[in-house]
């Protein structure tokens, strides 16, 4: 048991990076009041931008490219997310099909652009991440098997990631005053916070982090922009409301999604698996989740206004 | 209309910036959908799927309900029609309606249990229907395979035989041997049935007033939960039937690994059609025309084809966004007015 857990936790772990870090992004948009549907459309312009990038500087700069290649998908998610801001935020559009207009562009659009420059729509990158251990902790027992040994240096990142963006939502008043927002933004407006400029920003992390999630695909197990990541944008939509809408929360769903996905990839390789069908193993994460959110909608702390466009004139 | 001139205003700039002329892009895109009775039928037949995913979409909306789980249920009507196919030898119209059952009924059970879930438990149907999505995409991916395997692929399943076919040899021949079908004419019918009933029955007067106002409704005496229940089981209903359209209609087998698209362009579909019947049949018809004269303008030019989702998804945003810009636009001719 112990040593199918150590064989398979690293792939759990490159899964669930990506996920939560998206996860997170959608958590931040739908705290302060937006609704973000488009998350898996963002995560497609970052993991396209990061293959551009990438493959243009690898020859270049190989030691930095992969890093820039991060950044700019970074970037460039939240550039894409403006779009959903503008039509949530300031034409007060239906915030859900906004965002499925953002996913189909997202999907048309970059594999348009791709194709126009490779013929076949692909990007290959030559280089990923290279995983590492690392020193010192990787000796610790348990826990140096399973966190410090041959892991990726986004995965630390992201993690750092949700330590601040725990931290900021908590305990700074920038976190408080976009919580407000969520929950009730006239109350907001009235305390002297500009929901709008709140909203823009959140929206706008949300697009940058679902942006570097795309990217973390690519530079970790992926390699290649094929137009889509089948889904998890989706899935962590899913996890951030199975997390309820909690930085932790979203990092237990979206483990649970990790490791479920994984111990169901790897399923016909490891004998004491092979028993169960692959039907069920596969169908397992999503039936859990319905079966979760059945339990817990009594508890369900869905941000109060998400999905609201802010009216200025309501009470 | 104004997102739709939008919509092709966009793409007509992509096709500018990848140094294209625009307008002859357009000449074969529209030619490639209409210049001979072949190409006419594959728009109808491109766009039966989706008149009754936009049809599914909508026919939610109108409850209120958001489906974005018609790829999901239209893939489980697929293979419900296509396991039927394979597995029963029937003279060919009791096989047929015995298949069009069977899809309508595993798309009305996918449709269901989000439909449960939101009514009883309040689980947000997005959520819902994307897990549904997945566990049909999962379901597919290792049923077809066990039972229903290809003859060379383990990818795909056999393919169903003529009698389990919904193209008929008139249709194909009327239309020059194109793969229009008769789930065009099942389509068409839906649209009639599903007009009739939102605007004709007290089944149709109280999912919209549900759709309205869940509260109000409630007060006047109107189950809301039975009716967001049936409206998920119709709209689910619907999908699979356009699931049935395109597996055993338009494509003869069913692949695995792949959501159908048409799913979620039913969104777009319903959209543009503004939620109503008729509009739902005018949107398809107008996206089927863009998705089968992509190809013949990719042949003739070197414009991707991935163009006409653009241009779909662009007219989704702008009409998401387009009733507001109307108003300003409104509001800003009047300023400029009253400064004259």
């Amino acid at each position: 048991m112990w040593t199918i857990i150590v064989q398979i936790f690293p792939y759990a772990i490159a899964f669930t990076i990506p996920l939560l870090i998206t996860a997170l992004g959608g958590l931040y948009s739908e705290r302060s009041g937006v609704v973000n549907i488009g998350l898996e459309g963002l995560m497609v312009v970052g993991f396209f931008t990061g293959a551009l990038v990438i493959s243009k500087l690898e020859v270049t700069i190989p030691d930095h490219s992969i890093w820039i290649g991060l950044l700019a998908a970074f970037i460039a998610g939240a550039l894409f997310s403006l779009l959903h801001a503008f039509a949530c935020i300031s034409l007060n559009a239906n915030q859900v099909i906004s965002g499925t207009a953002i996913n189909m562009i997202a999907g048309a659009l970059t594999v348009f652009l791709a194709r126009n420059m490779t013929g076949s729509g692909n990007i290959l990158i030559v280089h990923g991440l290279i995983r590492r251990n690392i020193p010192g902790l990787s000796r610790l027992p348990i826990l140096g098997r399973l966190f410090f040994t041959q892991v990726y240096a986004t995965t630390w990142l992201v993690l750092a990631i949700l330590f601040v963006a725990w931290f900021a939502l908590y305990k700074t008043s920038f976190g408080l005053r976009l919580r407000a927002c969520g929950e009730h933004p006239q109350a907001a407006d009235a305390a002297g916070i500009n929901v709008y400029m709140m909203r823009y920003m959140a929206v706008m992390i949300s697009g940058a982090f679902a942006g570097l999630g795309g990217a973390i695909i690519l530079v970790t197990y992926s390699g290649e922009f094929t137009g889509t990541v089948s889904g998890l944008g989706f899935l962590a939509l899913a996890a951030l409301i199975f997390g309820q809408w909690k930085p932790l929360g979203v990092l237990g769903a979206t483990f649970f999604f990790g490791f479920a996905s994984t111990v169901a990839n790897v399923s016909q390789v490891i004998p004491a698996l092979t028993v169960i069908p692959g039907i069920l193993l596969k169908n397992f994460p999503y039936v859990v989740t319905l079966i979760v959110l059945v339990l817990s909608s009594k508890y369900s702390q869905a941000p109060r206004a998400a999905g609201e466009p802010y009216d200025k004139g309501k009470r | 209309m104004t997102a739709v001139v939008l919509g092709l205003l966009a793409g007509a700039v992509l096709m500018a910036l990848i140094g294209n002329n625009p307008l002859s892009g357009y000449i074969y895109l529209f030619r490639g959908g209409l210049m001979s009775i072949e190409r006419v039928g594959n728009t109808l037949a491109t766009a039966t799927p989706l008149i009754l995913t936009g049809l599914s979409v909508a026919f939610a909306f109108r409850t209120g309900l958001f489906n974005i789980g018609a790829a999901g249920q239209m893939l489980i009507g697929g293979l419900c029609a296509t396991a039927v196919g394979l597995t029963l030898t029937l003279p060919k119209p009791l096989l047929l309606t015995l298949m069009v059952a069977a899809a309508i009924l595993g798309g009305a059970v996918w449709g269901f249990v989000p439909g449960l879930l939101k009514a009883k438990f309040n689980v947000h149907e997005v959520v819902a229907t994307i897990m549904m999505n997945w566990i049909s995409y999962w379901t597919v991916y290792y049923v077809v395979p066990a039972y229903f395997k290809g003859a060379y692929l383990e990818t795909e399943s056999r393919k169903i035989s003529e009698a389990a076919s919904l193209k008929v040899h008139w249709l194909t021949d009327l239309f020059g041997g194109s793969y229009v079908n008769l789930g065009f004419f099942l389509a068409v019918v839906s649209v009639i049935i599903i007009a009739f009933v939102l605007n004709r029955t007290t089944l149709g007067y109280e999912l919209k007033a549900v759709g309205f106002n869940r509260h109000a409704a409630q007060y006047a005496g109107i189950g809301a939960n039975r009716n967001i229940i049936m409206a998920m089981m119709i709209a689910g209903a619907l999908a699979g039937l356009g699931g049935a359209t395109f597996y055993v209609g338009y494509a003869s087998n069913i692949q695995i690994g792949i959501l159908p698209t048409q799913g979620f362009d039913g969104i777009a579909v319903a959209l543009l059609g503004s939620n109503s019947p008729w509009g739902v049949f005018g949107a398809a018809i107008f996206f089927g025309l863009l998705h089968s004269g992509k190809g013949f303008m990719n042949a003739m030019t070197n414009i991707p084809p991935e163009i006409a989702d653009t241009i779909i998804a662009t007219i989704i945003y702008f009409a998401a966004t387009s009733i507001l810009i109307e108003r300003n636009w409104d509001k800003l001719k009047k300023k400029v007015g009253g400064a004259k």
